[in-house]
């Protein structure tokens, strides 16, 4: 287990150093890296105060380590468009609202996904089953963004039931919150469904029902809480979905997260904005596929001898 | 007299070859592919023909003309035009285009990649294996959007800078399967006799092992069209994929974004058109996954 886990780190710590070298690479591969972090109306003072900054004097490996070790620390460097503030301070002043939607997000997708998929498993091929297989094609074929403005023109712009953008209480919550996690809606249904099948099946929950046991209680707690292994374990795919997907969610919403940070960042070419939040949203990404890689190895032994 | 057969009354057009016809016919996705057909290809291949106006030129006098059954829409521009004055039924035909054009060079490519590179990985194992699957699990890691977002923050927005990110997020998984599929395949018979009967290594890999993993590479790719439409929208939405001038369907959901309370339906066709083309390749792939390779079942 041990060999195992140290394996998988280090292949993690690979890809993360893969993705820094992108990033790092293709802030050169245009030429001077500067053209692409200063903004077109620079002076040459500027141009100057940078390459001391990065070193860019030097040869590319050192560059290269100089790199990682400001990264390290959370150095990338100052924001363009916000003059006099790190990107790094950027990015962790809107964390917490791209937390907060991804949050919400999920809790949508559980509280839709859960009792749809017991119930399409219980009640294999009616119409409880069919509705599930609807939503999951739909959940696969439905742009994200797309569906997003289409919840705005209905509720904002025509019902005027909640409001169509920014953050704020309860109901700026909603709509992004289903734009955001239509899509897991799917993958933790089709989940959820497919393990409560494997359930139904098995000797403890005939024993439960012999016993007399209410059939609601059967399905719901001793089913249920056997079946809810599976999607926990495909967390890596649902936080990396919610992660990329909250890029989208928030441009459309115009949410003040990380998501919208990044993509006007890319608008206007504010690099080191770019550069912070894409290694610190690939850390956690990779962090959560090693984790739930190490939390199926714990539950599922033969994986460790792979 | 005791009757011997129950004979059924058969309607009168149940011809034999009538009812075999439709029993082969009703086989296929049929609806799948008419949408297909119908909203993808045809007006991909012929958009010049089958566009009422020219997609890129619009006439200030004709902004923001609503569709043909909302009061002020004319026939002229059956789904209205954008803010720009061009007509949105041309834009949509033209972004079926633009769409079907980079997500097949990019499946093509990278699945070329992927095939390669799964098939050296498979039939000679050993380090080469280890490196190409390293490759995979981190090129599977990277966070998909946010390559792009890099790429196009460094390079501009362009053709060449979303094909490249799809083609880095596509091959993995084609070197994959094709790996897998490999492993099995190179233990079988006539895998040894070709090798004693003088064949090389690189003969072995595309003439023998190949066309036994040529079906599961086209239901992949059939399963990716939807998803590789998908994203390059989701990317030219963000103002990370295709430049902003061209006809694409996500760029021009983007477009109707603020447009939202004063002409819904400069977004709300493009959607409409990614979602049905999605789901049409999704039903399809499905179907193709059932028929040709089942073991497929969950990718």
């Amino acid at each position: 287990m041990q060999r195992f886990i140290a394996i998988r780190a280090l292949q993690s710590l690979l890809a993360l150093l893969v993705m820094s070298m992108i990033v790092f690479g293709l802030a050169r591969i245009s030429g001077n890296p500067l053209d692409v972090m200063l903004p077109i109306e620079a002076v040459p003072e500027d141009y100057e105060r940078l390459e001391k900054h990065w070193g860019l004097d030097k040869p590319i490996t050192t560059q290269y380590f100089i790199f990682i070790k400001k990264a390290l620390q959370g150095d990338f460097g100052e924001s363009l468009k916000y003059q006099g503030k790190s990107a790094m301070a950027l990015v962790t002043e809107r964390l917490p609202a791209t937390l907060e939607l991804a949050g919400f997000a999920l809790l949508f997708s559980a509280i839709l996904a859960l009792p749809i998929g017991v119930l399409a498993a219980v009640a294999k091929g009616s119409s409880w089953d069919t509705a599930a297989k609807i939503i999951a094609l739909l959940g696969q074929s439905l742009p994200g963004f797309w569906l997003g403005i289409v919840l705005m023109w209905i509720f904002a712009v025509m019902l005027d039931w909640l409001p169509s953008s920014g953050r704020g209480g309860l109901q700026h919550l909603i709509l992004p919150s289903i734009a955001l996690g239509w899509f897991q809606v799917a993958v933790i249904m089709r989940l959820v469904r497919s393990s409560m099948l494997e359930v139904l099946d098995s000797e403890f929950v005939k024993l439960a029902r012999v016993k007399g046991i209410p059939e609601w209680k059967v399905i719901w707690k001793h089913c249920l809480r056997n079946a809810s292994i599976a999607p926990l374990t495909v967390f890596a795919i649902i936080a990396g979905s919610l992660l990329t997907g909250s890029v989208v969610t928030e441009t459309v919403f115009t949410w003040p997260g990380v998501g919208l940070l990044v993509v006007d960042a890319v608008r206007s070419r504010d690099f080191q904005v770019v550069q912070a939040v894409v290694i610190l949203f690939a850390g956690i990404f990779i962090l959560c596929n090693l984790l739930v890689d190490i939390l199926y190895a714990y539950l599922d032994p033969r994986i460790r001898y792979q | 007299m005791p009757q011997l057969t129950t004979t059924r009354t058969l309607p009168w057009y149940a011809v034999p070859w009538v009812i075999d016809g439709w029993h082969k016919v009703k086989r296929y996705p049929l609806l799948p592919l008419a949408i297909l057909l119908f909203f993808l290809v045809i007006p991909a291949i012929f958009a010049p023909w089958v566009a009422p106006h020219e997609p890129f030129q619009g006439s200030l006098s004709s902004r923001l003309i609503p569709p043909v059954w909302q009061h002020g829409g004319t026939m002229e521009h059956i789904l209205g035009t954008d803010k720009l004055g061009r007509d949105m039924l041309s834009r949509i035909v033209y972004g079926a285009r633009v769409s079907l054009t980079v997500s097949l060079i990019a499946i093509f490519v990278g699945g070329i990649i992927g095939t390669v590179l799964g098939l050296m990985s498979g039939y000679f194992g050993g380090r080469t294996d280890s490196v190409i699957m390293r490759l995979v699990d981190i090129s599977l890691a990277l966070p998909t959007i946010l390559l792009a977002l890099v790429l196009v923050a460094a390079v501009g927005p362009s053709f060449g800078t979303v094909i490249t990110v799809l083609i880095v997020l596509l091959w993995a998984r084609y070197a994959r399967l094709v790996r897998g599929e490999t492993l099995a395949i190179k233990e079988l018979d006539f895998i040894a006799r070709a090798r004693v009967a003088g064949a090389s290594h690189t003969r072995i890999m595309f003439r023998y092992i190949f066309p036994n993993v040529v079906n599961s590479l086209i239901v992949l790719a059939t399963l990716q069209v939807g998803y590789v439409i998908l994203l390059e929208s989701a990317l030219s939405f963000l103002g990370a994929g295709l430049p902003r001038a061209e006809p694409a369907w996500g760029v021009m959901v983007a477009d109707g974004r603020e447009l939202i309370v004063t002409a819904w339906w400069v977004s709300m066709f493009p959607g409409l058109a990614i979602m049905l083309t999605v789901l049409a390749l999704n039903l399809l792939g499905d179907w193709l996954r059932d028929h040709l390779d089942p073991k497929l079942r969950n990718l």
